[in-house]
């Protein structure tokens, strides 16, 4: 027998058929009334739709996809920004790979590289630092996108060069705030979400804290859940009994990586380097108070905004009429219900930001399509 | 971005730095955001070169099998 340590194995356990039957059993004893359930992270929705957990489901229960995907929320002029930083002589601009194809006004990072700007695929802000030292005449702007779980990164790779004194790195900074965007869905006339499915890798960083207030406000329940088939199925089994007792709150399914209190550490770093900004656009979502953080103005030199402020134009181009994905981010619409989707609109040539990503909920349709319902 | 898959620590490479092994797959990772530096053979979770917590994979999937006990539904033979 595989030792039971090994990662292998407990994969397989996360995804054994046979485990997930019995949690469908008691899934279905829990099912009465139709729910609709958001699942918030872009992770979860791959999950359901690779594993076609939906299917498997009683049909009382539906999933709203969520905006959890940071490539996807991330507004036009914000790619826009990247691409006039890109065209800058002396500047390698770095970016995580999902960015690339992401469609700015005047095409993407992919079409700035193609034509001769010095754009870099990082997998990490850990390579961002290795690029300023390779590169010391030059400026490294990172493009930093993601949520809570990705901020804290961003501010270690500041700690380290403040403590390593590397001078040549700067950051657009673009992260998000999860818990602002779900009072904004909640707000929405006629919001049909009765429950959530919390994101596991914010919580893992944040804790339950954020997630607390909307849950007594808005009296709705939210249990954070994992990235395995398992941890939907449980994650589920937990929300339906609380709808079942009408309780609301906050309660975690993903204990192996989620406490309470989150990561202090990781919020501290957060804390040290950001505030929040007044409002900030997302895509499809459109302005969301205070919703996103900025670089704090101690670390004004670190802040390609303020450096770089006069190659930044205000004319964006706004997103194709014919594209869903606001509606798509919202949990309003199914990729397919989209025009587009899979004709003029590919993973090789996308329309819209909820196509490029592996977290998309259309790049996630189109990559598994045989699985989902027409 | 997320690597939901467990990354266990095979070498520490100082300062705050690790190479994790995931699934055979071993890269560099920063251990800045970890409360407490883990242990060789430790596991983590690892966001965009991060390692953000450790956990237990041994003792979830007892959590997990307790859970199933509990239920109380048929027994995988
Ligand atoms: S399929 Fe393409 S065009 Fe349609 S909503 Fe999705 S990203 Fe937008």
């Amino acid at each position: 027998m595989t030792p039971r340590g090994d990662t292998a194995s407990f994969l397989n356990a996360l995804r054994d058929p046979k485990r997930a039957k019995r949690l469908l059993g008691a899934i279905k004893e829990l099912t009465a009334e139709p729910v609709a359930i958001m699942e918030v992270c872009g992770g979860h929705t791959r999950t359901i739709v690779r594993y076609g957990l939906e299917q498997l489901l009683p049909k009382e229960i539906s999933f709203l996809h969520g905006p959890g995907c940071p490539v996807c929320v991330t507004p036009r002029e914000r790619v826009d920004m990247a691409v006039a930083l890109a065209q800058k002589r002396g500047l390698v601009l770095a970016t995580l790979g999902d960015m690339l194809r992401v469609p700015g006004s005047s095409g993407s990072l992919l079409q700035a590289r193609a034509s001769g700007c010095d754009i870099r695929v990082v997998y990490s802000p850990l390579d961002v630092l290795a690029l300023a030292k390779q590169n010391p005449k030059k400026t490294v702007v990172f493009f930093a996108i993601g949520f809570e779980t990705t901020a804290p990164t961003t501010a270690a790779l500041l700690e380290r060069c403040l403590m390593e004194g590397i001078q040549n790195v700067k950051v657009l900074v673009n992260h998000v705030l999860v818990a602002p965007a779900i009072e904004a869905l909640l707000k929405e006339d006629g919001s049909r979400i009765d429950a959530f499915i919390a994101p596991g890798h914010v919580c893992t960083i944040t804790g339950t804290a954020p997630f607390e207030p909307l849950a007594s406000s808005y009296q709705k329940p939210f249990v954070v859940s994992g990235f395995e088939p398992w941890d939907i199925l449980l994650g589920l089994h937990n929300l339906l009994g609380m709808i079942a007792n009408k309780e609301t709150g906050v309660k975690i399914a993903y204990t192996r990586a989620v406490l309470p209190q989150g990561n202090p550490k990781a919020l501290s770093f957060i804390e040290r380097f950001f505030d929040v900004r007044e409002s900030f656009r997302w895509r499809g979502l459109g302005n969301i108070p205070k919703s996103a953080l900025r670089l704090k103005h101690e670390f004004s030199a670190f802040d390609a905004e303020k450096a770089y402020a006069g190659v930044f134009s205000s004319d964006s181009k706004p997103d194709p009429e014919a594209c869903l994905c606001g509606e798509v981010l919202k949990g309003n619409a199914k990729p397919s219900e989209c025009g587009l989707f899979g004709q003029a609109c590919t993973p090789q040539d996308p329309v819209g930001a909820c196509m490029v990503s592996s977290e998309g909920a259309c790049g996630i349709y189109f990559r598994y399509k045989g699985r989902v319902p027409a | 971005m997320c690597l939901a898959i467990p990354s266990k620590i095979v070498e520490l490479r100082g300062p705050g730095l690790a190479v994790a092994d995931t699934l055979g797959t071993t890269r560099l990772v920063s251990l800045d955001l970890l409360e407490e530096p883990p242990s060789v053979g430790d596991y983590v979770i690892i966001h965009v070169g991060y390692a953000i917590q450790r956990l237990d994979p041994k003792d979830a999937l007892e959590t997990m099998d307790l859970f199933l006990d509990l239920l109380g539904t048929d027994d995988d033979a």
